[in-house]
């Protein structure tokens, strides 16, 4: 490019000083016309050649590493409201009533909030009846509260699919290496999964207002 | 009587004047060697290393702290690649400030490397009717998606191409980054990046002392100085240590998803392979490796 560049200028520059001000005569002359042509066709091909020094960029097909198989790590349940767990502590003094009902007495702060589907589904629907200390698959396989994410994985499949490759929920840690994930519960609510609304840290400060 | 006005006096009082502003001066040797100092790919193992040494010094100097300057390259087989949610976020701009601590941002005058984008849904991706201003009491708004938008780190980035001096350029493992110290302030690559995440330093940047992050890198978060441009590095001082962006890390609903491009097991090529993707400005073909998915 620069050859080229010093070459127009010696073509032009010689003419100049043979016809002083009638300079631009000279472009009449087609000899400049295709020195110009050949300077800008050959300059062209050296830019790409230059572009093509500045993109080196490894080729995904080529390369296609695999880094060192990721390690997962499953973060600790989230921790229960105070006093509540183990339910038994106080649903053992309580015989078990199978059928659907308002909770007045107890519980009252759940049946306020419950938005999950709550037409057709009531506590007995993941609760188990005799052991309140676990959850209950639709089959009737009793689970751990550690498990739950099985439990919302047997309507919600997709998101459970998702969120086993680390695509849906949150992933911490390291890209390559070992990687906490979060529970279900931890960011939904399991009796109203809605994700709740958040108040936006303060926006940009404007062009216009910068003194 | 004739003035001595010739092209040898003039010569000789310049070069006169030089020589004695410099010894007034006082500037200090290492100052000097800053400012004679080469373009960082051709440095040496040895220069890199007493710079970095040098630059330890100085910021301890300056903010009473220890801090810890890496000039760590790409790991071999990287190639990093960025994926965020667009069903997923809310617009809380949560990410937009843990980037400006992580990443030394100067608050005043404010430069943020991401801007959160509120669209119209009816509109679709339309720029032209995008807003960073909201200002809600609670986000997500009804009627409305947002788009953060930040560096795209494209394959074939125009803001390295136009850069007159290569104070710019594409790492091994993809990201762009800029020597501060070789950047003449231009501002050429800001005006040829179409997703203006290029930022300029106006003014003396301004981090407060105790909410500096002592862990930096050379071509990252080390403080910059009046005068040169900066940007996202998808936090190159995390991510070449294996760790997530700041960015990621802090996203509430978890909506930005990070990962080597080259890894076919990783959660950015399932993303590519398995999701409805989207580029902003494809039509301009800078090819960017910053992608932005339908989750659900």
């Amino acid at each position: 490019m620069k050859e080229g560049i010093f070459l127009v200028h010696l073509i032009l520059f010689e003419k100049k000083f043979n016809m002083k001000d009638k300079f631009y005569r000279n472009i009449k002359n087609p000899g400049i016309l295709w020195a110009l042509f050949i300077v800008l066709f050959f300059g062209c091909n050296n830019m790409e050649s230059i572009n093509k020094e500045l993109y080196k960029v490894p080729d995904e097909k080529e390369g296609n590493k695999k880094t060192e198989k990721a390690i997962e790590y499953a973060v600790e349940a989230p921790p229960f409201s105070d006093g509540i767990f183990p339910c038994t502590d106080c649903h053992a003094n309580f015989p078990p009533k199978p059928e659907r009902r308002e909770l007045v007495e107890w519980h009252d702060d759940i049946s306020a909030i419950f938005d999950h589907d709550s037409e057709n589904r009531w506590c007995l629907d993941c609760h188990d009846l005799n052991n309140r200390d676990s959850l209950k698959l639709a089959s009737g396989k009793l689970l751990d509260f550690k498990e739950s994410y099985k439990l919302c994985g047997q309507c919600h499949g997709e998101k459970l699919r998702d969120w086993k490759v680390g695509v849906h929920g949150k992933r911490t840690g390291e890209w390559n290496g070992r990687k906490e994930y979060l529970l279900c519960v931890h960011c939904h609510n399991p009796h109203s999964p809605k994700f709740e609304e958040l108040k936006p840290e303060p926006p940009p400060v404007r062009q216009e207002d910068i003194k | 009587m004739k003035k001595e006005n010739s092209r040898r006096s003039f010569i000789k009082n310049i070069s006169l004047a030089t020589f004695s502003a410099l010894a007034l001066s006082g500037c200090d040797m290492k100052a000097f060697d800053a400012f004679l100092q080469k373009n960082f790919k051709t440095l040496s193992k040895n220069e890199k290393d007493s710079i970095i040494k040098n630059l330890e010094i100085k910021y301890k100097e300056k903010y009473g702290k220890e801090f810890h300057v890496s000039d760590k390259p790409a790991i071999e087989g990287t190639l990093f690649g960025y994926a965020l949610d667009l069903s997923k976020c809310v617009g809380c701009r949560r990410c937009v400030y843990a980037c400006v601590k992580e990443n030394n941002l100067s608050r005043d005058p404010q430069i943020h490397y991401i801007e959160v984008l509120q669209m119209e849904k009816e509109k679709g991706i339309d720029f032209a009717h995008s807003t960073a201003q909201y200002n809600p009491e609670k986000v997500p708004e009804k009627g409305y998606f947002y788009v953060p938008v930040q560096c795209q780190q494209c394959r074939k980035p125009q803001c390295v191409t136009v850069c007159p001096v290569k104070a710019t350029w594409q790492e091994p493992d993809g990201i762009v980054v800029v020597d501060y110290n070789w950047c003449i302030g231009c501002r050429y690559c800001m005006a040829a990046c179409p997703y203006g995440a290029r930022h300029f330093n106006w003014g003396e940047p301004d981090v407060p002392a105790e909410e500096l992050n002592t862990e930096m890198h050379y071509l990252g978060n080390r403080p910059r100085m009046k005068g040169v441009v900066e940007k996202c590095t998808f936090c190159i001082q995390r991510a070449r240590e294996g760790k997530y962006p700041a960015c990621v890390e802090i996203c509430p609903v978890g909506a930005r998803k990070f990962g080597n491009l080259l890894d076919p097991d990783s959660e950015i090529r399932y993303i590519l392979e398995n999701k409805r993707v989207l580029v902003l400005k494809q039509e301009l073909n800078f090819q960017p490796k910053f992608y932005y998915f339908f989750g659900s």
